[in-house]
């Protein structure tokens, strides 16, 4: 019964729209009709975004992405992957009658003689850098207000595991035009890879077919970064879309922001145009850049011969951090046992950066164990307001920053008239103390900033303006803060450390006590938010104008 | 004979006093002799270090190396602990060092540092013919191996194999140990590299005519030319220092301008 009066008011719908609508309204009717699109248009079109410019930065990274696939599809029009030797006859000269493999020769056709090649694989290589980055800044965003906890933490993972796809798609495209720096790049995975012990050199010669370099690998990495790869990162990118609408965006503290609400822009019709218009910006600053500036110029670096090694050899900078571990390394760590050299040079680059990953994948799941947090977060925190989270961040970039400077040692030396050894000494202490020091520098900012605020609460902003009283005393006039902006400082949630609790034993366990710990470490050091009770007083006592000091 | 001067006779008179011709040969002449005269100046200095023999050149690089050289390299070039001995290095080596202004050593470091040069071409030949004259060494090479006119391909794959790891592939320069340096080579003249090749300054190994042919050298200088004259075919080369630059200016300039446009785009209007 009711299908069939569904069936007929959608009919009589239909013959009104054709009376009234001209040809968009009998166009979205027949699709409509067929797809029943109008409810997902109704729902997300109605989707509330908030406005901030630190939210499109995921925006940048998925533009990017695009970009990619755009260009890398021209590329492949064009691009060979086959290892097999051929004599170079293209246009550019200091290269002609050189034997190279057909990915080399056919990316440098790519380069010289297909029309618009060159761009395009300057757009695809310049896209790949900016798309990484953009993951990488937008990733920062994310953990420094506290955007990946409850219900977010999958999303975060999720994130994460793209950062580190991204970096594979980079690192497999790197490896593609088989010239001396990509041959480079794959020679330093294969001492890597022949570097752990017992199975190195099997997992390497499987990978490689084969004794360093065969002629599998290009035709391997080519079907890892034009298939497997894109696939898998395409299908992350929806569950990470889909889970930013199903969690709806989170906010910036702000009057009127809550848990419960969410205030922006609906997606229809302004923000949906912005956002498009944004991809079209995006697109127009990497073609920009692509026309302008050189990137992996492979003509001048040649084909790949195991022999030579370029001055300046560096993998792109998304793995520059691996590299620069691996140059922090003192020289000599390495000892033989039962007949076989262990490179310890190696293993304890892999376990730590291996470890720095796992750590920062799973971190919100370790904060939400050491706070004991279960409520739903949908509102962010101000960096400042979680002056360990903070602290741990600033940690982490600057072990990061360390490594990943330790890439460009040799740059700097030359660059800066210093020492090789000077530079790699100097980060070899930054990558061990600094974290340290960073911790407890962001730390004290962070409650600075916190007393800050509750000072500019409870006694208002100081105006710069000098009052002599009657009696002969000067006093500076203190403005109070609005209540819109008095709504940012002092809406944030307070916690306290754990408390020990026996379990239904009766018996506090160890590993409870290590939690306690952890959360007393967290949270020890804190400002409390400006209570009502405190507002009211400190307003209580003076006019509302003027309030001293 | 008769037959073949008359149409020649002839001709002349149909067309005027002078062949058309003429004024075509007469420039192709002037061409030749401004052209020629030309290679013989550039060719000048090499030919004054050939003649250098002559005694009055090397008296006066003799007075020259009194008076900024014997400090440190010992007043008869047998050095000192300041400086190593000159004896057998070469006039190659003379013009090298000082032509590019690294001698006089502008001060004490890793390795001697370019600084403006402080002699004339006739000083530093003077220079090159006196510590020529001490023993034989490698002589200043002829202008026709120090020439762009080599095989750039074969040149770039040498480069490659046997410079690259110093210098880097486009010729940048590049790191070496405690604070000495492979320098850039750009702007740098084909004798110079050339005699850097022969004699190996500062950190840089030597290679001699055994193991690197004097038409492998100008092979090099070919490719190196090429790089120099040629710019990248993609546009600012950022310094030709690879991954490391490419990086720089996409988290500065990429997404500096990215981040400023999101801005841009959510700014509230007024």
């Amino acid at each position: 019964m009711t299908t069939i009066t569904t069936r007929e008011s959608a009919d009589d719908q239909a013959v009104g729209a054709k009376k009234s609508g001209g040809f968009t309204a009998s166009a979205a009717n027949y699709i409509d009709e067929r797809t029943s699109i109008s409810g997902a248009v109704k729902e997300l079109g109605r989707k509330i975004f908030p406005d901030h410019w630190s939210f499109l930065l995921g925006e940048v990274a998925l533009y990017s992405f695009v970009i990619i696939l755009l260009s890398g599809s021209f590329l492949t029009f064009f691009y060979q992957a086959s290892m097999a030797e051929v004599v170079y006859d293209g246009s550019y000269a200091p290269l002609k009658g050189i034997p190279m493999s057909v990915a080399m020769s056919s990316t440098m056709d790519i380069s010289f003689d297909i029309r618009g090649g060159l761009l395009m694989r300057q757009v695809h290589h310049w896209a790949a850098l900016l798309f990484v980055a953009a993951i990488g800044l937008h990733m920062l965003r994310i953990y420094f207000t506290g955007a990946f906890r409850k219900p977010r933490e999958l999303n975060w993972v999720i994130g994460f595991i793209l950062f580190i796809l991204a970096m594979a798609e980079g690192f497999t495209g790197y490896s593609l035009p088989d010239d001396l720096l990509s041959g480079n790049g794959l020679r330093i995975i294969d001492g890597l890879i022949k570097g752990i012990p017992v199975v190195g050199t099997w997992v390497s010669f499987l990978l490689f077919g084969g004794e360093f370099p065969g002629t599998d690998i290009v035709g391997r990495l080519y079907s890892l970064h034009i298939l497997l790869l894109p696939a898998i990162i395409v299908a992350l990118i929806a569950m990470h879309l889909l889970f930013v609408v199903v969690h709806k965006h989170t906010q910036y503290p702000a009057a009127g922001h809550t848990n419960q609400n969410v205030v922006g822009y609906p997606v229809l019709p302004v923000y949906a145009a912005k956002a498009g218009g944004f991809f079209f910006i995006v697109f127009g600053v990497v073609m920009l850049i692509a026309s302008l500036f050189t990137i992996n110029p492979i003509w001048n670096y040649g084909p790949y011969d195991p022999s030579p090694v370029s001055a300046g050899t560096q993998p792109d900078w998304y793995i520059g951090f691996a590299d620069g571990a691996m140059r922090l390394i003192p020289s000599g760590w390495e000892f033989v046992w039962l007949n076989h050299t262990y490179s310890l040079n190696i293993m304890v680059v892999l376990i730590v950066v291996g470890l720095f990953i796992v750590t920062v994948m799973v971190y919100p799941f370790i904060e939400a164990w050491i706070t004991g947090d279960k409520r739903e977060h949908h509102v962010l925190d101000r960096p400042r307001n979680a002056p360990t989270r903070t602290a741990i961040g600033a940690a982490g970039v600057t072990f990061y920053a360390s490594l990943w400077s330790a890439a460009s040692s040799d740059i700097m030396a030359t660059h800066f008239h210093l020492t090789m050894e000077g530079v790699i000494h100097t980060l070899q202490v930054t990558t061990l103390l600094g974290p340290f020091l960073a911790f407890f520098i962001t730390k004290r900012v962070c409650l600075a900033l916190q007393k800050k605020d509750r000072e500019i609460v409870l006694h208002g902003y100081e105006s710069g303006r000098i009052v002599r009283l009657p009696g002969g005393e000067f006093v500076e006039v203190h403005q109070p803060v609005d209540e819109y902006e008095r709504w940012k400082l002092v809406s944030y949630s307070d916690f306290k450390p754990l408390m020990l609790r026996p379990n239904a034993q009766g018996k506090i366990g160890p590993v409870e006590k290590v939690r306690a710990g952890l959360s007393r470490w967290f949270f020890e050091d804190r400002i409390t938010p400006v209570t009502q009770t405190e507002l009211s007083r400190a307003h209580g006592d003076h006019p509302a104008e003027i309030t001293d000091k | 004979m008769t037959t073949i001067k008359t149409p020649r006779a002839r001709r002349p008179r149909k067309t005027g006093r002078r062949n058309p011709l003429a004024s075509v040969a007469l420039i192709a002449v002037g061409l030749l002799f401004t052209g020629g005269a030309y290679v013989a100046f550039s060719t000048s200095t090499a030919v004054a270090t050939t003649d250098a023999s002559s005694q009055q050149t090397i008296d006066q690089g003799e007075k020259l190396f009194a008076a900024n050289c014997a400090t440190c390299h010992g007043l008869s070039a047998q050095g000192s602990s300041e400086g190593p001995s000159l004896i057998g290095v070469g006039a190659a080596s003379v013009d090298f060092q000082v032509g590019t202004g690294r001698m006089p050593l502008q001060m004490q470091g890793p390795q001697a540092q370019k600084k403006p040069v402080q002699f004339t071409a006739e000083q530093t030949a003077a220079l090159a013919a006196y510590v020529a004259s001490l023993a034989p060494g490698p002589a200043i090479p002829t202008a026709d191996l120090v020439k762009a006119s080599g095989d750039a391909s074969a040149g770039a794959e040498l480069f490659r194999i046997n410079c690259a790891m110093c210098h880097n592939v486009a010729g940048a320069g590049g790191a070496l140990t405690e604070g000495k340096f492979a320098p850039a080579i750009e702007n740098v003249s084909g004798q110079h590299i050339y005699e850097a090749m022969l004699t190996g300054p500062q950190n840089m190994p030597v290679f001699n005519d055994m193991n690197m042919t004097p038409e492998d050298k100008r092979d090099i200088i070919t490719y190196l030319k090429y790089v120099e004259d040629n710019p990248s075919p993609g546009g600012l080369a950022l310094g030709s220092l690879g991954p490391v630059a490419e990086g720089l200016f996409i988290w500065i300039f990429g997404l500096g301008a990215i981040v400023a446009l999101t801005v841009w785009i959510t700014a509230k209007s007024n």
